[in-house]
């Protein structure tokens, strides 16, 4: 019983020292001034919070909320009524299995995958003039295009899941109570279905809208140099401008930014029934 | 008529999702360098692959880091959720709270939250900063994965074997452990496929002398696509691909 009251505590202290300490040093660090030798000095300052919302910095929040917002659109629309067909489906764990593999799988191989297809002289071009659409290649690659179907690609599997499972637990016999009560389709969707699933469209919004902003590495494969986002924006605060204390800021941002949603998520306004 | 929708739609998807994939299986068998005309099938760049020597390194790397971060995180999963189901009678709110924070943050904050304190406290980056990191955002997945196993589980299982005489610690090896066993394969082999292929952590807290297979695909992935890559990268998805069902099989198996 001894041991394994030492191997919980362990486990509490490493999960203390290393998950909520480094997390508490993000928050201080990022009311430090930059310093060129020891990346970190004294005087506290809120500078680099300012200068999130300066216009050169700004613009970059502005785009990568965009973008992740646009992202997390795609991803519901095409997610919806792929979560609905599977939850009705006769096959629904062989399907679903085919949704995790992506799930889980290495999202950097799968970005990659993308860019043979958006290449210049890649699949998509050669088809599109194949089938005389387009005349000359179009430079799909390196564009905010490119980074939306990465984002949207990597990140679909993600709203997939609550969606599915959500509506999996939906009690299909209300539809018909609807329709023997007199609901014709469009009532049936939107006031029996859709609110019945608030909870998965919620959830699985927010899995794809916060590391949308954050997968840098898809900007850095597919997108040009004008399509950084705020993951982007952090990498290079920290390893190319060395400015720790800036790249800490924009962290704590975006942490706040997701306590924020998530407050919301967990407490829904207004009680309509 | 809308069943035909449904299917056509269902299997839209499922290409758009696996189309790149395949496409980057079947260029990796490609006899041509550069082009994306079919020049005939080749394993050519298998061997020539296999005769990386650092691409070897960084992938023996991998393997040990994801086998040792999962194995312990695993068995601290185990170890937490077992105790959790026995001793405490309500949800222990400062755990919960943390492990979800854990899993919700975005994986960026975590690496530079990581890399401020190894630095801080002068640890120096490599094998073990990587495997601190690796552990910590591994534990939160094992530990959910196996604490929803384990409220399907009928505690009265624990009770009988104690009334019947079993030592407390006999209990948990010989009734709970074999119950539990699906599930705990199940989390390692999802923590070593979230290891195996995580790229974001480890990008801040890997240093130059330990490289792994991630950060080595990465950095040639910015250079643009090769049939060596391509090779690689299907390697990679089928053995995460591999992890994967195996694990989707396992957990299959405690639930039912």
């Amino acid at each position: 019983m001894k041991t394994k009251n030492l191997t919980l505590y362990a486990i509490y202290t490493w999960l203390f020292l290393f998950g909520f300490i480094p997390l508490c040093l993000v928050f201080v660090a990022s009311f430090l001034s930059r310093d060129a030798t020891h990346l970190m000095t004294l005087p506290f300052t809120l500078a680099h919070y300012k200068a999130l919302f300066s216009p050169l910095l700004g613009h970059v929040m502005l785009r990568s909320l965009m973008m992740a917002l646009i992202t997390t659109l795609a991803c519901l629309v095409i997610a919806y009524p792929f979560s609905y067909f599977m939850a009705r489906s006769q096959h629904k764990s062989l399907l679903l299995l085919f949704i995790i593999i992506p799930f889980w799988t290495s999202s950097l191989v799968r970005t990659y995958a993308l860019v043979a297809i958006l290449k210049f002289n890649g699949i998509l071009n050669t088809l599109l003039i194949n089938m005389h659409l387009i005349t000359t290649p179009l430079p799909l690659l390196y564009s905010n295009f490119a980074v939306l179907s990465g984002l949207t690609y990597t990140l679909f599997p993600f709203m997939v899941l609550p969606l599915f499972s959500n509506m999996e637990h939906f009690d299909f016999k209300l539809f018909e109570a609807a329709e023997d009560l007199g609901a014709n389709r469009l009532t049936l969707f939107f006031r029996v279905f859709l609110p019945n699933t608030k909870r998965g469209i919620v959830s699985g919004s927010l899995l794809v809208f916060l590391p949308a902003m954050t997968l840098f590495y898809i900007p850095n494969v597919l997108g040009g140099a004008r399509s950084i986002l705020i993951g982007n924006l952090i990498q290079n605060q920290f390893l190319v401008e060395e400015n720790w204390p800036a790249g800490a800021a924009t962290s704590i941002f975006l942490t706040v930014l997701l306590l924020l949603l998530l407050l919301m998520y967990r407490k829904p306004r207004g009680v309509k029934s | 008529m809308s069943d035909w929708i449904k299917k056509i739609y269902i299997g839209l998807v499922y290409t758009l999702l696996y189309f790149p994939i395949f496409v980057l299986m079947l260029y990796s068998f490609n006899q041509a360098q550069f082009s994306l005309q079919w020049h005939g099938f080749s394993t050519h760049w298998y061997h020539e692959l296999f005769q990386d020597a650092d691409l070897w390194l960084a992938f023996t790397h991998s393997l040990f880091l994801g086998t040792c971060a999962s194995f312990i995180a695993s068995f601290a999963g185990l170890v937490i959720c077992i105790h959790l189901f026995l001793h405490s009678h309500r949800p222990n709110r400062t755990l919960q709270s943390t492990l979800l924070m854990l899993i919700i943050l975005p994986d960026l904050v975590l690496g530079i939250a990581l890399l401020i304190f190894f630095n801080l406290t002068s640890i120096p980056l490599g094998f073990f900063s990587l495997l601190i990191a690796h552990i910590t955002f591994c534990l939160p997945f094992a530990i959910v994965a196996i604490n929803s196993r384990i409220h399907n589980l009928d505690i009265n299982l624990y009770y009988s074997a104690l009334d019947l005489g079993a030592t407390r610690s006999r209990a948990i090896t010989h009734v709970l452990l074999p119950l539990l066993w699906p599930a705990v394969m199940s989390a390692f082999l999802l923590g070593f496929t979230l290891s195996f292929d995580d790229v974001i952590i480890s990008y801040f807290v890997a240093g130059p002398g330990y490289n792994i297979l991630p950060l080595t695909i990465y950095s040639l992935v910015r250079k643009g696509v090769t049939p060596e890559l391509n090779a690689l990268c299907s390697i990679t998805f089928f053995l995460s691909m591999l992890l994967v069902v195996a694990a989707h099989r396992l957990s299959r198996k405690t639930s039912s």
